[in-house]
């Protein structure tokens, strides 16, 4: 009786069980059956492109692990070069000193830049005097030492309002960025001021008060440009209000900039790393604008692909 | 001559009697109060977001495709092992204090070291446990490191609740056991632990649930990351409730604070089954001497 439920039970599986069979087959041809981790920290700027990336390349590859954090791009090359992850995303160029500590540990970063980002200068709505600001004028705030308090010590026809400032942390490649193109200085900057490695913190701040200023990545702007208003930048040839169309022609300058992963070459050697950072550039074309950065021009991606080390 | 000395004031004592009520009614009523404005504002925003798909889908950029499932696995393990990690040690240290320990200046030191640990804000262990567990112990930034900072911060409470329920083993019971010849490892293994054993496993299970919210010390410790799979070993990175519901409320688009609002509330469902299941085994097997 028993043997001959399991013989039956068998039989109305064996069809499951084969198509089963083959159909893990087909599935290791097509994907190789990628597993593994793909270590990724850095830059909150970068972050939503990174974590589209491994969302979406998850859904394609289930075996695959990947995470990403949020340390700021200073804070993700120190990782990076420990050896602690596999890629870093990075709102500005790597630094000497951090190909140095790199070097220290025989990992030598390949940079790949992803997208264009437009830097953007936020003020409260309610904010309607500071609807454009020069770049003069934005040094003369932001410099060390800066003395400027209110907003009628910057133009004496504004409010005799305190200027509240937020702006991202030392350890943010966009604090990096926004001070050699505006201060003129790398990292030189008044340090009285609120700073956050989370960009939704620096939204808030802002929009929670009348008199507040600060400044973060285009894409933040983007999703709360219903609660903020964006500060037009005048570097000499008028106004320019950051949009995806002014940041793609340059004319939105000095504040235009490239985003970059890197990577080290050694994790390129793993296949689960290569296929992400395939996919990565084979998908920046639409997910890069999806969520609120400007995509490179097609050919640079191809680029890019074309200049990974030869698979081992 | 005895009416004069003796002054009833019937009439003021019974009003002040009734204002002490309605005081200590007031008190209660306001801390009711305060939790039923927080549950309905957090159930009127999360509520048309739970669902089953919410509970097995990973997280995600696109709020309708966002999910729990790898901060619920993640919760999980992290009590699994907070609990593998601190029940034993406490209780241990426990049995110590009270069992061998001898009364002299070394035991209250370290008696009242345990009670100020129990006082230490949970960002200092989240500081410790990144100095020693992730990086001087090589765990990196695993479920591992996690639930051992974890359970350093639920330690001193474990330890505290169950010194309070071997002490409230009656002497008379320990006496009985060495009078028929019993050694003190047998005492204690058959008489003093059965007894004292629901009250132990109440307070854990209490300092468990305090620890299963934590989010500080796991920021600490490097946890704030995006992570779209469940944990498979103690070495995996991982997620949490109360990280997935921060990383939420910190995104500018009012959809995702609906989804936090709705892991908050799966969040209170996991706090209250874990105290309830502490009070049933309290009742199941409290004995009364």
């Amino acid at each position: 009786m028993y043997a001959k439920n399991l013989t039956r039970t068998l039989l109305a599986l064996a069809p499951l069980l084969l198509a089963a069979g083959c159909g893990g087959g087909e599935g290791e041809a097509d994907t190789m059956a990628l597993s593994g981790m793909v270590a990724i920290d850095g830059s909150s700027t970068v972050f939503p492109i990174s974590e589209a990336m491994a969302e979406e390349f998850q859904i394609a590859n289930p075996g695959v692990r990947v995470t990403v954090g949020i340390s700021g791009t200073g804070g993700g090359f120190k990782k990076f070069c420990a050896g602690e992850t596999d890629i870093s995303d990075a709102s500005r160029p790597i630094k000497p000193s951090e190909i140095e500590a790199c070097a220290a540990n025989g990992i030598e970063p390949m940079e790949i830049p992803v997208a264009w980002d437009g830097l953007t200068v936020v003020r409260n709505p309610s904010n309607d005097w500071a609807v454009c600001m020069t770049v003069d004028e934005l040094a003369r705030l932001w410099q060390p030492g800066s003395t400027v308090q209110r907003w009628s010590q910057i133009r004496p026809d504004w409010p005799d309002e305190e200027i509240v400032l937020y702006g991202p942390d030392t350890d943010s490649g966009t604090f990096d960025y926004f001070t050699e193109a505006i201060v003129g200085q790398e990292d030189a900057s008044r340090d009285d001021y609120t700073a956050s490695a989370d960009d939704n913190v620096l939204v808030v701040g802002v929009e929670g008060d009348a008199g507040s200023l600060g400044y973060f990545g285009f894409a933040y702007y983007e999703e709360s440009s219903d609660r903020l208003g964006a500060v037009a930048v005048d570097s000499g040839s008028g106004c320019v209000l950051p949009s995806r169309e002014t940041i793609e022609d340059g004319t939105y300058s000095p504040l235009s900039r490239p985003m970059f992963i890197y990577v080290k070459p050694e994790a390129l050697a793993k296949p689960q790393v290569r296929a992400f950072v395939k996919f990565y550039l084979d998908n920046a074309a639409t997910l890069v604008p999806e969520v609120g950065y400007v995509p490179l021009a097609a050919d640079r991606y191809e680029e890019s692909l074309g200049g990974l080390p030869p698979e081992m | 001559m005895s009416e004069e000395r003796f002054h009833p004031a019937r009439e003021r004592r019974r009003r002040a009697g009734l204002i002490f009520r309605v005081a200590c009614l007031a008190s209660i009523g306001f801390s009711i109060a305060v939790l039923a404005i927080l549950i309905v504002d957090v159930a009127r925003d999360g509520w048309s977001w739970l669902s089953v798909d919410f509970l097995t889908r990973y997280p995600s950029r696109i709020p309708e495709r966002a999910g729990i499932k790898s901060a619920i696995l993640g919760s999980l393990w992290m009590m699994a092992l907070t609990a593998g990690i601190s029940f034993p040690l406490g209780v241990g240290a426990a049995i110590y204090l009270e069992e061998y320990a001898p009364r002299g200046w070394l035991t209250r030191l370290l008696q009242t070291n345990i009670a100020n640990l129990a006082g230490v804000p949970s960002i200092v262990y989240g500081i410790l446990g990144l100095a020693i567990f992730v990086r001087f112990l090589g765990f990196g930034r695993s479920v591992l490191a996690g639930a051992a900072t974890l359970a350093l911060l639920a330690l001193p409470v474990v330890i505290i609740a169950s010194q309070e329920a071997l002490r409230a083993v009656p002497n008379s019971l320990r006496e009985a056991s060495y009078g028929v010849g019993a050694t003190r490892w047998q005492t204690i293994r058959h008489q003093v632990l059965p007894v004292a054993l629901p009250g132990i496993l109440t307070g854990t299970i209490l300092s468990l649930s305090r620890s299963i919210g934590e989010t500080a010390p796991l920021i600490m410790i490097g946890a704030l990351t995006f992570i779209a799979f469940a944990p498979t070993s103690p070495m995996d990175p991982f997620t949490v409730l109360p990280i997935q519901i921060f990383n939420w409320t910190a995104k500018p688009q009012a959809e995702f604070h609906d989804l936090a609002a709705a892991a908050i509330i799966v969040l209170l469902v996991v706090l209250l089954l874990m105290n309830a299941a502490a009070i049933l085994l309290r009742n199941k097997y409290q004995k009364r001497f």
